[in-house]
């Protein structure tokens, strides 16, 4: 039995049928990879673990508990961080106020109503923020407005203030869509350094073959949205089915 | 000091000592000069500047802070003011108790307000509290005229029960007051040729103003605060962060609700009478060009932004044609009648043209309010410092 389970999900759109019937077992501490060519559902089926969809049919449950019907809000709280496509960050605050907000909600729950005493004074709080920035080797930026730092460092922060949360299950949407080959190879190592160090399972979603592999242990191959093979990533290279629905990106990066 | 970094209170320190000193500020000019119309160190303008500064003191706490624009404030102000005016009827004339009820009624009408229109963001969240406003007006107009007084409004009267106060004696009239100290009681100090009057209800609502603006203070440099941030700067992180912005945005809702109500009890405590016009969404739209105008999301801007629109309100409104015919009587003839053409339509009912096009040049020069303006000026003079102020992004106004 996985942390994550997800059994017979559907999801229809009109008359797209987005998700067929998935099922999908991610096991604790592990990183599971779900690939897929364009418009197979890896999306959808993201959206459908972290709240911001409803499936049709089906269960997803984590930790033994259902998320369906929960909010956003909610699933986090229970353990699950999401990484978005796009780095989404506190753009008009600063990396350390960034790296507090996520601290607050660890330590106070979903909303706490503290209108009186001053962010400076939350020791505790700051400890926690400063030490996650130097985790993430942000130390230096900690004053700078989020905005206005490079791409990759805002990729950096997002999933520094994912982690500082002690999340159990991390969901990453294509960490390194759009990104430079550098910055994308600094992705994979910090991935590789957080699965390593880290008691997290990680679950991504990836377009790139060559971060597929490098990070990997288990690998769903999705295609007009159900699961077509899921199978180690050496297994999944050779695989006839994949090169049939996947041919030509296996080849080129690969 | 008071729990706040230096720079804070110092803020707060140039802050009291503005509002302590106002009635000698205020009035630079002696009294019969040609400059004399540009004091504003009268009682009632000055009432008005501290009462309308903790208007939008409260409406930068909700528009500031998290971006949602209200465009129904005056409800809540007119809703307090109508509150406070009762109290005035039936309890005492004493302004504590029509205060403290008035920020008490509009707390609840906000939460009720703020409870359905935060369903909706941006325009739609707009649109829904112009809706509750003009209701609300168009109620107090109408079918509430028992409660509101309806066209003529509300006043104290000789024949009110006022349970808490002992009976007038004939040919008293009923006069706000604090423990018996009139709010219209004045100390003039001539000195020369100059008249400084000092108003005990300017000082109370000073002293109000001061507390509502440590009190925003300490609510923007709170967890809190920074939340109210994050919700305006990425609802959706926020959210995948396991915090719920519903509850946050609510409290600020209500919060600067209850900043409105206090300001519109302050008001019935100054002149006691309350009409509907008070909640027209023209007074909703005023408190929003004060918070642009002085610096949204900036502590000391929306009170510089009410003080602003309040002083050209109150002063250049009062210019008339036979003042400019003075100011300008020592041109020849063909230019005095000229130049009086072309600055006629600005002053007395024109008012609203100046201030239109001082908002525009703000909004497109200077996006972050006078503050912005402040901070260029200084900047110019101190050259390097001003840039390290702008690192640490707290002062920094957003647009």
């Amino acid at each position: 039995m996985g942390i994550l389970e997800v059994k017979n999900v559907g999801k229809r759109f009109g008359g797209l049928q987005a998700l067929g019937d998935v099922n999908l077992s991610v096991a604790e501490n592990s990183v599971h990879a779900i690939i897929g060519p364009n418009g197979a559902g890896k999306s959808t089926l993201l959206n459908c673990l972290v709240g911001k969809l409803i499936p049709d049919t089906g269960s997803v449950s984590f930790d033994g508990q259902s998320v369906l019907g929960r909010k956003p809000y909610e699933i986090n709280q229970m353990g699950i961080s999401r990484v978005f496509q796009t780095p989404e960050i506190f753009g008009d605050l600063s990396v350390l106020e960034n790296m507090m907000i996520p601290c607050f909600a660890k330590r106070d729950g979903a909303f706490e109503l503290n209108g009186i005493s001053s962010v400076s004074s939350q020791k505790d709080i700051l400890e926690r923020a400063e030490h996650m920035l130097e985790d993430m080797n942000m130390a230096d930026k900690r004053h700078m407005t989020a905005s206005s730092m490079s791409r990759g460092d805002k990729r950096r922060l997002e999933i520094g203030m994912c982690l500082s949360q002690e999340p159990r299950l991390l969901l990453l949407d294509e960490p390194t869509a759009g990104m430079a080959r550098a910055d994308t190879n600094n992705t994979i190592d910090l991935l590789k350094q957080i699965s390593e160090e880290r008691d997290i399972t990680i679950a991504i979603i990836e377009h790139d073959m060559h971060v597929v592999f490098s990070l990997a242990e288990r690998i769903t191959v999705l295609a007009q949205g159900t699961p077509l093979v899921e199978d180690t990533p050496d297994n999944i290279k050779g695989h006839p089915k994949v090169r049939e629905a996947y041919l030509g990106e296996t080849q080129t990066a690969a | 000091m008071f729990g706040l970094t230096k720079k804070d209170t110092t803020l707060l320190i140039i802050v009291a000592v503005l509002a302590i000193f106002a009635p000698f500020i205020l009035n630079p000019f002696p009294e019969g000069s040609a400059m004399a119309q540009f004091n504003a160190g009268y009682p009632d303008l000055m009432q008005r500047l501290v009462i309308f500064g903790i208007f939008a003191i409260g409406f930068n706490i909700l528009f500031g802070l998290t971006g949602y624009l209200s465009f129904g404030h005056a409800a809540f102000l007119g809703v307090g003011s109508y509150a406070a005016i009762w109290m005035m009827k039936l309890l005492t004339m004493n302004v504590i108790p029509a205060i403290m009820i008035s920020v008490i009624v509009a707390g609840l009408f906000s939460l009720l307000v703020g409870w359905i229109s935060l369903r909706r963001s941006g325009i739609y969240f707009s649109i829904l509290t112009l809706a509750f406003a003009q209701m609300s007006y168009s109620l107090a107009y109408s079918v509430l005229t028992p409660i509101t007084g309806g066209e003529t409004g509300l006043q104290p009267k000789v024949d009110d029960p006022r349970i808490l106060d002992g009976a007038l004696q004939s040919g008293q009239t009923p006069r706000a007051n604090l423990f018996g100290l009139e709010m219209g009681t004045s100390y003039e100090m001539v000195v020369g040729n100059w008249v400084f009057t000092f108003n005990a209800g300017y000082y109370i609502a000073a002293i109000v103003m001061l507390l509502a603006f440590y009190l925003s203070i300490r609510i923007f440099r709170s967890p809190f605060g920074m939340m109210l941030r994050a919700v305006k700067s990425n609802q959706q992180r926020l959210n995948y962060t396991g915090l719920n912005s519903k509850p946050y945005t609510l409290a600020a809702f209500v919060i600067s609700g209850m900043y409105a109500g206090l300001a519109g009890g302050l008001l019935v405590a100054m002149d006691t009478q309350v009409g509907a016009e008070r909640m027209f969404w023209t007074a909703s739209g005023e408190v929003v060009l004060m918070t642009i105008l002085g610096g949204a999301g900036t502590l000391i801007g929306p009170v510089l932004g009410a003080g602003f629109i309040k002083y050209m309100e109150n002063i250049v409104s009062k210019i008339n044609k036979s003042i400019l015919e003075q100011w300008f009587a020592f041109m020849p003839d063909g230019m005095e009648d000229f130049f009086i053409t072309i600055v006629y339509p600005f002053i007395g009912k024109g008012w609203h043209l100046t201030l239109g096009l001082m908002f525009m040049m703000v909004v497109i020069f200077l996006p972050g309010g006078l503050v912005q303006g402040g901070q260029k000026i200084a900047g110019l003079f101190r050259g390097k410092k001003a840039s390290d102020d702008a690192a640490d992004g707290k002062t920094t106004p957003a647009e």
